[in-house]
């Protein structure tokens, strides 16, 4: 669904990504580890457009998205949750959620469907979204992505710093975009927050690609992912 | 005539002053809070759009309304596009940089002041009001007999001034309501909010900041068209709206449009009182320091977020 292919890009002069290469497969969800600075959130700002590319290719069902003007990524079918949240503050609950909607002009039904999956939302449709808790931001956080119809979602720590009941609620909605047969990219930074949800896991290095493994094989041998953990 | 007609009348140039200003300054804070770029061409803005309305009242003569009517519409559509053109041939390839942005606008100050110097001349060139009957305002006395009205001599108004009011006020009314009501409104607050997540959801910035650039030196244009009729147009007309555009903008809070109104009202109010009783000097002089201390004790403005 999602290719990386030979992805060269960074911040000005400073290059992150080295010749990355990745691949998330419609249905399933592919977890990118790794120690901070590694590269994983550049990643996802790569894939969004949000950065330059220096060199390499990145396609959604085979239709290049790397050459297209920022804007144009999302609309070809990409729903992204940003790391903290990032919030249109001033805005509505609902105002965020019409931006999701607007971007690839998805009805009142697509509403109705994401506000049945977070329903504490519907409650506070008319309420600023930076007075709601951290755990409802991050709904709404999750929500504005999936007013997009994605084909593609990617999530960066959606999970981080959330109470335990937040988490399973989060995840459960995970497990069923994938049950959709949209294609989940997750970062995470513990390893035992994503062995139970994901398929596939990508280790990734100084920006260049590790080892990818089925989840089966690491939750067989964890030991593993201690190289590309640290301690 | 007694201390209280002179303050009424003082009020009352106050309010036309207020309310030109409360229309520009909304222009500059849309302007910075959406794009962060502080935009000091903007008084050249205000400046074209009365030199403009002198222009079309001159070409299309006749009544005098004709030509104002004109000029509200033409002239904020002229300057908005070369605002749009400026923002998409300089401020763009800028990457909206905001110390480069700032040179940058310096620069097309004096570009667009000294073309309209070589090109409308030095002089201050008026423009007939649409219609200008003078209205005695009445003042009431305590006489023996208890309260009296009385029409004292010198105090009154006219019906364009008291237009310029009520114009201005549903200007500002309109821009609230683009906000707050539209499908662009919701786009422009969107990016304001957080330019890169606006981006990530399908909204395409850079055209949302040409508008925005656009509308903001409309807004100046057309608050110069309502005044142009009592000022004169003047090439060096452009100054004086800048700096107190400025001062209502920091002490409303950068980017809060109503903050941005309940300032030009307080500074436009003090700036015609102080003025008719001291001298314009020190009513300038006042705001600034109001800035200064504004800037000391509540740097976010009266209205302003303070980001976290």
């Amino acid at each position: 669904m999602l290719e990386l292919r030979g992805v060269n890009a960074g911040y000005d002069q400073a290059q992150v990504l080295r010749d990355l290469s990745l691949e998330v497969r419609a249905g399933e969800i592919l977890c990118l580890l790794g120690r901070n600075g590694a590269g994983k959130t550049t990643t996802m700002k790569t894939i969004m457009g949000l950065l330059p590319l220096m060199s390499g290719e990145i396609t959604l069902d085979g239709q290049v998205i790397s050459n297209m003007p920022a804007y144009e990524i999302p609309r070809a079918g990409i729903g992204y949750v940003p790391q903290g949240r990032r919030l249109f503050t001033g805005l509505s609950v609902a105002q965020n959620l019409e931006v999701g909607l607007r971007a690839r002009n998805s009805g009142a039904d697509t509403l109705e469907e994401v506000l049945d999956l977070f329903p504490r939302l519907r409650e506070r449709l008319q309420q600023p979204a930076q007075t709601l808790s951290g755990g409802e931001q991050q709904m709404l956080a999750t929500a504005r992505a999936l007013c997009l119809r994605p084909k593609v979602l990617l999530l960066d720590e959606p999970t981080e710093g959330l109470q335990p009941s937040m988490i399973e609620a989060i995840r459960q909605v995970i497990l069923k975009m994938r049950a959709d047969g949209i294609a989940v990219l997750l970062i995470e930074q513990r390893l035992d927050a994503v062995l139970p949800v994901a398929d596939r896991v990508a280790f990734i290095e100084n920006g260049r690609n590790g080892e990818t493994l089925s989840a089966e094989t690491l939750r067989g041998d964890p030991s593993i992912a201690a190289s590309y953990m640290g301690v | 005539m007694e201390l209280g007609p002179y303050i009424l009348l003082a009020t009352l140039e106050g309010m036309i002053t207020a309310s030109v200003l409360a229309l520009t300054a909304v222009g500059l804070s849309l302007v910075f809070g959406v794009m962060r770029v502080v935009n000091i061409a903007h008084g050249e803005f205000f400046m074209l759009g009365a030199v403009i309305a002198w222009c079309v009242a001159q070409m299309l003569g006749g009544h005098p309304a004709v030509g104002f009517a004109a000029a509200l519409v033409i002239a904020p559509l002229l300057v908005g596009s070369l605002a749009i053109a400026a923002d998409m041939t300089i401020l763009k390839r800028l990457d909206y940089d905001p110390e480069r942005t700032i040179v940058a606008t310096i620069g097309l100050l004096y570009i667009i002041q000294q073309l309209t110097l070589m090109s409308f001349g030095p002089e201050a060139r008026p423009v007939q009001p649409p219609f200008n009957t003078r209205i005695a305002l009445p003042w009431f006395e305590m006489g023996a007999d208890g309260f009296k009205l009385i029409w004292p001599w010198g105090l009154g108004t006219t019906t364009y001034k008291l237009f310029v009011i009520v114009a201005a006020a549903a200007l500002l009314l309109a821009v609230r309501l683009m906000m707050t009501r539209t499908k662009i409104g919701l786009l422009m607050r969107a990016t304001q909010a957080d330019r890169e997540m606006a981006l990530a959801f399908g909204i395409p910035v850079e055209r949302i900041y040409a508008l925005v650039f656009g509308i903001g030196a409309g807004l100046a244009a057309m608050a110069a068209v309502l005044i142009v009729p009592i000022q004169q147009a003047h090439y060096l007309m452009g100054a004086d709206p800048l700096l107190l555009s400025f001062i209502v903008v920091i002490i409303g809070g950068l980017g809060s449009l109503p903050g941005t109104v309940v300032a030009a009202i307080l500074i436009g109010l003090s700036d015609g009182i102080i003025s008719v009783f001291f001298s314009p000097t020190l009513a300038k002089i006042l705001a600034t320091l109001l800035v200064g201390l504004v800037l000391v004790f509540r740097p976010q403005g009266l209205f302003g977020i303070r980001s976290v």
